[in-house]
């Protein structure tokens, strides 16, 4: 039987506030244990939470560069339950009403474009962290990440591929970095991405029992597990089993997932709205400073780059993949007007495949926009050859200066003095009467070596368009 | 007359004439205290901290420093949190718990000069109607030593009676300040919830929690609650407003004042001693020039199966912190996290916690949710709108504030329900967030205080406390010393 997977994601992205969601306590990663935590993530008798108006903030910029519709008044509610990381015995978590509804992203698959919905997007609280090892037998709490704030993504189930999560995912992610609400760390958990997946015969339109898969935080890992999940449950149905909705957790060294709970054991959570907190209240005002401090956002940057810049859609789809990346470009183009392609081919072409071999983030390539865009300029006006570009580029990655300085040191000028190009190839003609007599006979082969000679004369560095047309005139082709 | 006897209004007067000192007034309470610890209404006294803050107001008010408060004693439930005293909400579970900060009313009291006296004991977690809830013992009556102080606020009802403290703080979240007023015969005020900050308060129902004060009249609740109110941005639910002065209302006559009084409120439960003292003030108002008007609250009744599902419901989900995790009781034998936490919450709460988070939890579970919580929420609108509606026929509602003078020890202890009904005048006012208050107006059975309640329209405390003190300066109740003391 042929079988159709079905993808939801869960995403909570850590917004990137100086201070948590509820408390004036730092969010910054990485502090000794429990020295981030006030007496309000700690929960102690008598303490209130107030809101982040930076989170809000974060929240209304994602909902308005993902179409959503931001909610006048969304709640607040308390999810109870007991986990000895979680001070208060409840996380504060929005549940019947979000602050972002709806809205939706635009993937690339391959070549293939397709629309992913969001259901909604809400504000919580983080938890704490339980370290159950290193502590002979006892369990270690950190609270420093308790409290911090979080936006959980949710999408409708519209994926139909681990590729297509995938592309979700990282879609996703470049959006939130994009808009300035979340660093976008996997690795200390900025990030992070649960799957709903369930499988059903091609054609069927009701759902099958999903599974959620938690810990997936590299999209390796999420590609890796969805991939797992969907060929468990095939395999389970086709052996005459039944999938269990239950949570599941995936094991990275094993590449498997294992059943963490199931829903009969699921919790009742008793959410009810948070009588500490008023009804969030966001008026038309609001959005509107957030809509002005916003920045041109991935779509509108890309249509602008294929219309406006004559790029390919493609090309202008790779360079808005993200914002350092499409800032790079823009500041490029800007010093070199009417080079959109040239920029965007040595971007594409060697900046990518350079930072990508050294494993390397554009924003620490050694080359700045302006200084790639000095050795451009000099390709543009015909100093430098394609391959006395690349040598210069080499130097320039290693440190040895801007382009003009390398071409002076190493007297890299192309040669483009006709008078100069003519002498030295009457040189070459009379050293080669061979050569020349082949043409003549119509080898057309033996005019490639006569270029090959101009060029080994100029070391290089004649400019190869004009030998050809001088050697043709010449040779009274 | 003795100086513990005095109003605060009047200590206040004596300490800017500097007839007397702080030191020397928290000397005299101190005392007091010690020697009436059999009422139990101290959980923590300090006489070091309270005599450092004394000889600081002293020094304030030689320094040209001092307000109408500075060097007047106070003492504070312990359901405020505060760094000088432990703060225990009269619960095992908090035993010997040191804050590391104060509760903005007790820090706002101490910014105004306020010397405490130390912490007063109360129902564990507010939870109760007369005392009897404490992990640390019963509060007795100073009237009647076989009857109960009330509740939650039985610590401070029964000090200021005793006049073993001039004023204390109470909170109220069903009636937990007005019923130990009318219980020990002094002045309970709760102010409009959201006026007073509830930062540092241990929360029993969130939104019903209400800051208040125990006074010997209605001068000194205005005196104090004009400094221990005001807008803190610590609390979500504070109100932005400027700070008043709540006595600016208390020389206004009474003439043309229209007091409604609710039908519902003398029904069938409402014993005939305590009617009859509460029909007696009624006919002074009237002679002091008010106008009395009937007026129906129709859905009143309902307040107690309302409160009793949103007061559990919140309190579930508040007392769900102490788990023995990062503070207060741990048990000493557990196998793993889960474990820890049930027996350190089982060891460390008592009875009447556990019921109600037994029912909250209930209420909340799914499946449950729209049927209690939600329609209890909607009911409490219907009652908030009902006493609007009211305020547009009058200027304040009076009735009694509760059905019975105080009960003796173990009368209502095994029957919960007749306890919660303690609460049936006082809750509906809780529900709908109004500043209401009692003060005392007559005794009824075994010699017992009766108190009259008083209810005025939101942030309309001043009209309200003006009405009590033109009450107070026509008659002597508020004034009435419990024999020995």
């Amino acid at each position: 039987m042929e079988w159709e997977v079905v993808i939801g994601l869960e995403t909570h992205a850590q917004l990137s506030t100086e201070s948590k969601i509820f408390s004036g306590a730092s969010t910054a990663f990485g502090a000794a244990p429990n020295t981030q935590a006030s007496v309000v993530d700690l929960a102690l008798p008598g303490v209130l939470p107030v809101l982040n108006r930076g989170a809000v903030e974060r929240a209304i910029r994602f909902g308005l560069a993902v179409g959503a519709t931001i909610a006048p008044r969304s709640i607040f509610a308390r999810k109870n339950y007991f986990y000895p990381d979680l001070p208060k015995g409840y996380q504060i978590s929005q549940y019947e009403i979000p602050v972002v509804q709806g809205g939706g992203l635009r993937i690339l698959v391959g070549e293939t474009e397709k629309f992913v919905h969001l259901t909604r997007a809400h504000l919580e609280e983080d938890a704490g962290k339980s370290l159950h090892e290193d502590y002979q037998g006892m369990s270690g709490i950190d609270l420093n990440r308790a409290g911090t704030p979080l936006l959980e993504i949710v999408t409708e189930p519209d994926m139909r591929s681990a590729a297509e999560a995938v592309a979700y995912a990282k879609a996703l992610h470049a959006l939130v970095r994009w808009i300035g609400i979340c660093d976008g760390n996997m690795q200390e958990g900025s990030f992070r991405c649960d799957a709903n997946v369930s499988v059903r015969p091609m054609g069927e339109s009701t759902l099958g029992t999903r599974c959620e898969i938690k810990n997936l935080n590299s999209f390796r890992f999420l590609e890796q597990a969805i991939e797992h999940e969907v060929e468990r449950q095939i395999e389970l149905i086709e052996g005459g089993g039944r999938v269990v909705q239950e949570t599941r957790l995936y094991d990275p060294d094993r590449n498997e997932t294992r059943a963490m709970r199931s829903k009969e054991d699921a919790q009742d959570y008793r959410y009810f709205p948070d009588p500490d907190l008023l009804p969030l209240e966001i008026d038309a005002a609001w959005i509107d400073r957030v809509r002005d401090g916003m920045p041109e956002l991935p779509e509108a940057k890309r249509a602008r780059f294929a219309a406006d810049l004559g790029l390919t859609d493609y090309d202008a789809g790779v360079l808005t993949g993200s914002r350092e990346l499409a800032d790079f470009f823009e500041s490029m183009v800007a010093r070199l007007p009417g080079q959109a392609k040239l920029c965007a081919n040595w971007l594409m072409g060697d900046v990518a495949a350079r930072l990508n071999r050294e494993q390397r983030d554009l924003t620490d390539s050694p080359i700045s926009a302006d200084a790639l865009s000095g050795l451009l300029a000099r390709i543009a006006d015909g100093t430098l050859s394609g391959k006395m570009a690349k040598e210069v580029f080499d130097a320039m990655w290693s440190g040895e200066g801007s382009a003009d300085a390398i071409i002076e040191s190493r007297g890299l000028k192309q040669i483009s003095d006709s008078g100069e190009l003519e002498r030295i190839i009457d040189d070459v003609l009379a050293a080669n009467p061979k050569s020349v007599e082949e043409f003549r006979a119509g080898k057309e082969k033996a005019f490639n070596a006569l270029v090959g000679q101009a060029m080994k004369a100029t070391k290089g560095k004649a400019n190869p368009a004009q030998v050809n047309e001088i050697l043709r005139s010449r040779l009274g082709g | 007359m003795s100086l513990h006897h005095e109003t605060l209004a009047t200590l206040s007067r004596k300490l800017a004439a500097r007839e007397i000192s702080a030191v020397e007034l928290a000397h005299l309470y101190l005392e007091r205290i010690d020697g009436n610890r059999d009422l139990n209404a101290f959980l923590d006294v300090r006489p070091d901290v309270t005599l450092a803050q004394a000889r600081a107001a002293d020094a304030r008010r030689k320094a040209g420093d001092a307000g109408p408060l500075t060097g007047l004693p106070i003492a504070h439930k312990d359901i405020f949190v505060t760094r000088d005293f432990a703060s225990t909400a009269s619960s095992r579970m908090l035993e010997g718990y040191m804050s590391p900060f104060d509760a903005t009313v007790v820090s706002n009291l101490a910014t105004a000069g306020m010397v405490t006296l130390g912490k007063l004991n109360c129902d564990e977690f507010a939870m109760g109607s007369s005392n009897e809830n404490s992990a640390y013992g019963n509060v007795l009556n100073p009237w009647d030593k076989s009857a109960v102080p009330g509740g939650s606020s039985g610590g401070s009802s029964a000090a200021v009676a005793a006049r073993i403290a001039p004023v204390a703080t109470a909170t109220d979240t069903g009636g937990s300040i007005r019923e130990p007023a009318a219980f020990t015969g002094v002045t309970g005020t709760k102010p409009t919830y959201g006026r007073p900050s509830r930062w540092g308060m241990i929360a029993f129902a969130s939104s019903l929690d209400t800051a208040g004060l125990m006074t010997l009249s209605a001068e000194d609740a205005a005196l104090v609650l004009s400094a221990m109110v005001g807008f803190d941005p610590k609390d979500s639910t504070s109100v932005d407003r400027p700070p008043e002065n709540f006595a600016r209302a208390l020389t206004e006559p009474l003439r043309g004042r229209r007091i409604g009084v609710p039908k519902e409120f003398f029904g069938g439960g409402l014993q005939p001693d305590v009617e009859a003292a509460v029909r007696e003030a009624l006919g002074t108002y009237q002679r002091l020039g008010a106008k009395l008007i009937d007026i129906s609250l129709p859905n009143a009744a309902l307040g107690i199966p309302v409160y009793y599902v949103v007061a559990p419901a919140e309190c579930s989900s508040n007392l769900s912190r102490f788990d023995g995790v990062r503070y207060g009781h741990r048990a000493r034998d557990y196998g793993d996290l889960t474990d820890m936490i049930k027996k350190s919450r089982a060891e460390g709460l008592g009875a009447e916690p556990k019921r109600r988070i037994l029912v909250g939890a209930y209420v909340l579970s799914h499946g449950y949710y729209d049927a209690y919580y939600l329609k209890a929420q909607q009911v409490r609108r219907l009652i908030a709108d009902e006493f609007r509606a009211a305020f547009e026929q009058c200027d304040l509602i009076a009735g009694p504030v509760t059905t019975s003078v105080a009960f003796g020890f173990g009368e209502k202890a095994a029957d919960p329900v007749a306890m919660y009904m303690s609460d049936l005048y006082t809750i509906p006012g809780s529900l709908a967030g109004i500043p209401s208050m009692s003060i005392p107006c007559g005794f009824g059975a075994h010699g017992r205080p009766v108190g009259l309640q008083l209810m005025a329209n939101y942030f309309d405390e001043a009209r309200m406390l003006g009405a009590a003190h033109q009450y107070q300066l026509a008659t002597d109740w508020h004034a009435r010393v419990p024999a020995g003391f």
